[in-house]
């Protein structure tokens, strides 16, 4: 009886661990997150569950792309409902026992789950082949664009390679457990095979019980500390999305993808400009001015656009949508993205460091984005149209673009005298504003 | 050819006020290509006898292009001058043959003052139709045509089947392009992209979809904005000269009923 309490002890220290390692990470990158301004209200409540509903749970707009949301909804269904397995595997590494939740008066039932999370571990498994696949050996191409290079191609096949390797632990230890069954018939089984394990088990009936009780072990501990693993793993990877779609999809903007948000800080002054009674010289007393116009760096943009970024999963569907991008501009709305985490990544490690009001040399603005790949963008929605979570990477591109214009005169020349244009003829032409109804003379 | 266009401000010296403003905007008073789509939505009004106004020189730039440049100052000046001016005349329903423009005020003048039901000229062309004010005999029978969407009317604003209803009533036979409706190719104009020279790249964006839309063999190649038809229509020039013919919807129904 003493090895099994000094196995639960461990098993209790390192799920306490894992899960206050999780806890500070997690709570890290949702300090980073309110590194952004105020997003203003959320109104609509009701439509905002139901894209919840349908576009985080539902994952419709996966659809788009058949054979793949099929697959990746698998992997879904598999880790939310194999999960529940943990349930019994956490109480039984705890109390010390063997299949807890097992008992001879439903057996059918305790046998018809695990057989469900077994044949979803084998689709999953198969599933999971296939996506590593299309990565590496059908190489689709917007798994290769430059932003891809080094970690994030790493990231992804880690986290289908942790995935392959959790649902064998968790197959090989069944098929273990159903052969101790078999070589010691006092093993305590669950009344009959499982599905996907029982066509393992006849392999390992030449072994002796004390070799398959330890194989039986190595993977029962090797799955459940694989989880432990995997979670604290999310917090550093682009698998993130898996918790964060859901209030991504809740915060995502309702408005028609074509209308941008009116800023409210030039209002105040384009209204103190057009007064006839304001003194032009004059301070307005209680307005304040905000520190910039538009975004220069991750803390002038929103916590909705860093939760966006946060969320991305790298998919690059948005990429190959992009009209600049296929026509082989420097512009990857996906890579937008993936700066926005990077640089606030960046400021996060140095606020660790130095203390909240922590600030460097570097911006996301030319340091992550350069101007070239902002002047690229056509404002089409296709990016955001895209995006299986409803991310928004153009809202991104027009804060920045708007600091650009608007701080630092920094359009390109064309663009400047269509500014003048219109400030003087009211037309991005240079044709006199007196003209404008000459059309209904002219044939 | 005569048109018959009343200014607002004519209307309101007669004591009279139109059922609708029409705005023309920077490219349709202006721009040569344009100005034929803005003329030939004018003949459908005329033939539908709708009593329409136009702002004429009262009538600024939205600020459209401005603000997808990221110069929010000059689009809210703008903006806020227009509204004041369209607010004066107590405008409340307005039709435009801009999608940009068409965007720029149903949505982003609503939070500056100006509250307004917008429409295109596509959708105001289909209520005429089905308020029998306009007749089409659908002469067109049997040709084929394809439609492009334009980005603020179709993904940004959610109209996709208003303009492929019209071309059906003309009579063409619609065919669409593998990439249509919500994950349409953008023609390569918008965002300010119209009146700069395009990034470093492989290729410009209006050469990939003309080459698709060339594909679909059609004689037409129909859209519903002007700058969408300036980036096709130069993209024809240089693949296939004088082969297709990109029009408007409006133009369209113009031909098809000899007005």
């Amino acid at each position: 009886m003493f090895s099994i309490e000094v196995g639960s002890i461990i098993f209790f220290i390192t799920l306490c661990l894992s899960c206050a390692l999780f806890y500070k990470n997690f709570s890290k990158i949702i300090r980073n997150i309110n590194l952004g301004k105020s997003a203003g209200e959320f109104t609509d409540k009701k439509a905002r569950w139901k894209n919840v509903f349908f576009i985080a749970f539902g994952q419709k707009k996966m659809f788009k792309k058949p054979l793949v949301a099929v697959l990746h909804l698998i992997i879904y269904l598999g880790f939310v409902i194999i999960n529940i397995e943990i349930i019994e595997i956490i109480l039984d590494g705890i109390l010390g026992t063997h299949r807890i939740l097992y008992s001879p008066n439903w057996a059918g039932w305790y046998n018809f789950l695990i057989n469900s999370f077994e044949v979803l571990a084998l689709l999953v498994l198969v599933s999971c082949i296939i996506f590593l696949i299309r990565r590496n050996i059908i190489r689709i191409s917007r798994f290769h664009n430059k932003e891809m290079e080094g970690w994030p191609t790493s990231d992804a096949n880690l986290i289908l390679i942790f995935e392959i390797l959790l649902m064998s632990a968790f197959l090989i230890m069944n098929a273990a457990d159903l052969a101790m069954g078999h070589v010691n018939k006092d093993w305590p089984g669950t009344g009959s095979d499982f599905w996907i394990s029982g066509l393992l088990a006849p392999y390992f009936h030449s072994m002796s019980f004390s070799s398959l009780y330890f194989i039986f072990k190595f993977f029962w501990w090797s799955h459940i500390l694989g989880i432990f693993g995997f979670l604290n793993y999310l917090v550093i990877s682009k698998h993130l999305h898996i918790i964060l779609a859901f209030p991504n999809t809740y915060y995502a903007s309702l408005t028609p993808k074509g209308q941008f948000n009116n800023m409210s800080s030039v209002t105040n002054e384009v209204k103190i400009m057009l007064d006839p009674n304001s003194d032009p010289f004059s301070q307005p007393e209680n307005t304040s001015s905000p520190a910039r116009f538009g975004a220069k760096d991750v803390t002038d943009l929103t916590w909705v656009q860093l939760l966006n970024a946060y969320s991305c999963t790298e998919c690059g569907r948005c990429t190959s949508e992009c009209p600049a991008n296929v026509t082989g501009k420097k512009l990857s709305p996906r890579k937008i993205m993936m700066d926005v985490r990077d640089r606030t990544e960046q400021l996060s490690k140095g606020i660790d460091k130095h203390g909240e009001n922590f600030a460097d040399e570097k911006s996301l603005l030319n340091d992550f984005i350069s101007p070239e790949e902002l002047w690229a963008c056509t404002s089409c929605n296709a990016c955001v149209e895209a995006c299986p979570l409803n991310i928004d990477p153009l809202s991104i591109i027009i804060d920045l673009r708007r600091y650009l214009v608007m701080e630092e005169a920094g359009a390109p020349a064309e663009l400047n005298s269509v500014f003048s244009n219109i400030e003087n003829n009211g037309a991005p032409w240079q044709f006199p504003a007196s003209d404008r109804l000459k059309w209904k003379e002219d044939e | 050819m005569n048109l018959t266009v009343t200014t607002m401000s004519e209307w309101r010296s007669k004591g009279q006020t139109p059922e609708v403003l029409f705005w023309v905007g920077s490219a349709g008073s202006f721009d040569d290509r344009a100005k034929k789509i803005t003329k030939a939505f004018v003949k459908i009004m005329n033939q539908a006898n709708v009593k329409f106004g136009v702002l004429g020189l009262e009538e600024s730039a939205s600020g459209d292009i401005a603000k997808r440049a990221g110069n929010e100052f000059l689009f809210q000046m703008q903006a806020m001058v227009n509204i004041e001016v369209m607010n004066s005349y107590n405008i409340k329903r307005i039709v435009t043959t801009c999608p940009h423009d068409y965007n720029t005020l149903k949505n982003e003048y609503k939070g500056l003052g100006g509250d307004y039901e917008v429409l295109h000229h596509t959708e105001f062309i289909y209520e005429l139709i089905n308020n029998k004010r306009l007749i089409i005999s659908g002469d067109f029978k049997g040709k084929k045509i394809t439609y492009h969407d334009p980005c603020y009317l179709g993904r940004g604003n959610n109209i996709f089947s208003v303009p492929r209803e019209l071309i059906k009533k003309i009579g063409f036979d619609l065919v669409e392009m593998p990439r249509s409706k919500k994950t349409s190719f953008c023609c390569g104009a918008g965002g300010a992209q119209m009146f700069k020279e395009p990034e470093k790249g492989k290729q410009d964006i209006n050469i990939n979809r003309t080459q698709e839309a060339l594909n679909m063999n059609t004689k037409v190649i129909a859209t519903g904005c002007s700058f969408c038809n300036t980036m096709i229509t130069d993209g024809v020039k240089l693949l296939a000269e004088g082969s297709v013919e990109v029009l408007d919807i409006a133009e369209l129904i113009v031909k098809a009923e000899s007005l």
